[in-house]
């Protein structure tokens, strides 16, 4: 349903993705891993459209994301970045709310409400809703902000570093909290991650990326191997298998 | 609810500035004459303080930020420039200056295109950066500025003079014809963005939100990027140059009404720049009989705004 042919992007003359070719499964959790630099985060970007690219295609329902309808492929397809400052003063109903903007346009119906309403409580936000955005802490943050986008009820969801700067009982419960999106929900998840065994333990097909290219792109036990991780992060790496998982020590 | 009645309090506030203006110091037996010289200025206002306002407030959310002013785009440099040309190429005799209503379409005109051949080049090339746009608008508001330095230097003292007028914010450049021409310009201007008035709710959480929330940013910004200018040139065009009042307006209104939605930010912030300019006219024509202008009163109520809201930032 998703997947990119010959996809590339220049920095100027600097080339962060090489014709870059990948699908992503339907139904499933899916990660990029690589180094910092190796055009992860630029290929979501790309397929969000928030940046332009400089050639190939990235079809997504048979159709290229340019020549969506900008409406129609946010009731499909939906981003959530992790670098969130608002220049809003917003509660987190209010933040949620927006997620309805694709189907309403701000006139919220009964059914928008409904929708608002079972995302808040999906995220055990149901106490703080009326609290200020700016007074929660990053955790909460970032659940307000997850309520949003599975109000926006897309079946494509992507993350960019969800991970980032929460500890590991939140990490855990993000990861757990995914796996249910994808679960419960049928929701597509893609994410961009810099944590290798969380990767490994809840990623159903992992996609390497080094240097704009993709180096290996497959199961948890195909790509959480010696080989493929000692090419793409360039130092020595053990891996361990703990309770059926690739475990990782790089350290 | 409260936000309606605040809403009723600022209206209440507006047609309380309003009588004022209008009615205050009127000797027995002159009332009509009076009328027929505050109420066109009262037009005249109340159109200038819908442009800047929701100019104003527009542009902050497009840019994401609630210090800069359109100002920064450089169509007030521009809009001295064209005066200061006409007047030193064509003398303040030239029908340019004597004819308000062939000035007012002249500036405009002028305005409007400088802006469009901005954006042209700017929307038609990769990057939609907004920032790139503000610093091409900073560049070129120096570059005119100087050139204006350079003609107002060189140029016939008693020109100089007509020319200084027209260089302050007053309500004396307003005839009845150009009341008419602005008041068509904002309407088409408010036609052709009602609809899309509820996407600037979105386009202020950022640009990244707003294209993953399914909005056409790039679209969206080019069309009320013009829209703004329209706006701000409409205002300057009507009383020149008023830099602090938009600034000032906008942010006393996110202060008053805490909200989102612009629908209701754009009403608030109308009535906001009507008491503003409506009570800084009544001073200067009453309290410092035409002593002071209108532009050095807001400039100074504007600027220690400024300054506060500055040191505010600082503490936070």
């Amino acid at each position: 349903m998703l997947k990119s042919k010959r996809l590339s992007k220049k920095y100027g003359k600097k080339t962060v993705v090489k014709e870059v070719d990948f699908h992503i499964p339907h139904g499933k959790i899916t990660s990029l891993i690589g180094p910092n630099g190796a055009g992860k985060s630029t290929v979501l970007n790309m397929i969000a459209r928030l940046i332009e690219r400089e050639s190939g295609d990235i079809m997504f329902k048979e159709k290229d994301v340019l020549e969506w309808n900008s409406t129609e492929l946010a009731k499909n397809l939906s981003i959530l970045k992790q670098s969130n400052s608002l220049y809003l003063k917003l509660t987190i109903k209010e933040l949620v709310e927006f997620g309805r903007f694709p189907y309403s346009k701000g006139n919220l119906t009964a059914e928008d409400r409904e929708k608002v309403d079972i995302a808040i409580e999906y995220m055990e936000l149901d106490d703080i809703k009326d609290r200020y955005l700016d007074e929660l802490s990053g955790g909460q943050r970032q659940r307000a902000y997850i309520a949003m986008v599975i109000a926006q009820d897309t079946e494509y969801l992507m993350l960019d570093e969800p991970l980032n700067n929460i500890d590991i009982k939140h990490s855990k419960n993000m990861m757990r909290l995914i796996r249910k999106l994808c679960n419960e929900l049928h929701k597509t998840v893609i994410l961009v991650m810099h944590d290798l065994n969380f990767a490994s333990c809840y990623s159903d097909y992992i996609i390497a990326f080094k240097d704009g290219k993709i180096l290996k792109a497959g199961n948890a036990e195909e790509v959480m191997t010696r080989e493929v991780l000692e090419e793409i992060y360039e130092l020595p790496v053990a891996i361990h298998n703990i309770e059926g998982r690739n475990i990782c020590v790089y350290y | 609810m409260q936000l309606n009645k605040k809403k009723f309090l600022l209206l209440l506030l507006t047609i309380c500035s309003l009588c004022l203006y209008l009615f205050i110091d009127i000797k027995p037996g002159t009332f009509d004459y009076a009328m027929k010289l505050r109420l066109p200025k009262v037009a005249g206002v109340i159109l200038a303080a819908v442009c800047l306002s929701a100019g104003t407030l527009i542009f902050q959310t497009l840019v994401n930020n609630r210090i800069l002013t359109p100002c920064i785009l450089g169509l007030t440099p521009l809009y001295v420039l064209t005066q200061t040309v006409i007047i030193f190429f064509w003398g303040s005799t030239s029908l340019l200056v004597v004819n308000k209503t062939a000035n007012f379409l002249l500036t405009i005109v002028i305005m409007l295109m400088c802006s469009m051949f901005l954006y042209r080049i700017l929307f038609e090339r990769q990057s939609q950066n907004i920032l790139l746009l503000l610093l091409i608008g900073t560049v070129l508001g120096s570059l005119f500025s100087s050139f204006n330095q350079t003609l107002q230097r060189i140029i016939d003292p008693n020109e100089f003079m007509v020319l200084q007028n027209k260089l302050f914010a007053s309500l004396t450049n307003i005839n009845a014809e150009i009341l008419f021409l602005g008041a068509i310009l904002l309407f088409s201007v408010i036609i052709w963005c009602y609809k899309d008035l509820k996407y600037l709710d979105v386009i202020s959480m950022g640009k990244e939100q707003a294209i993953s929330l399914g909005v056409n940013y790039k679209q969206k910004v080019k069309k009320f990027m013009l829209a703004v200018t329209i706006l701000i040139s409409l205002a300057t065009a009507m009383i020149g140059p008023v830099t602090f009042l938009g600034f000032l307006v906008v942010n006393v209104t996110h202060e008053i009404i805490k909200t989102y939605k612009h629908k209701y930010l754009i009403i608030a912030s109308v009535l906001i720049g009507c008491i503003t300019i409506l009570l800084g006219q009544t001073l200067v024509e009453n309290v410092f009989h035409f002593n002071a202008t209108l532009t050095s009163l807001i400039t100074f109520t504007g600027g220690s705004y400024f300054i506060y809201m500055v040191m505010r930032e600082n503490n936070a």
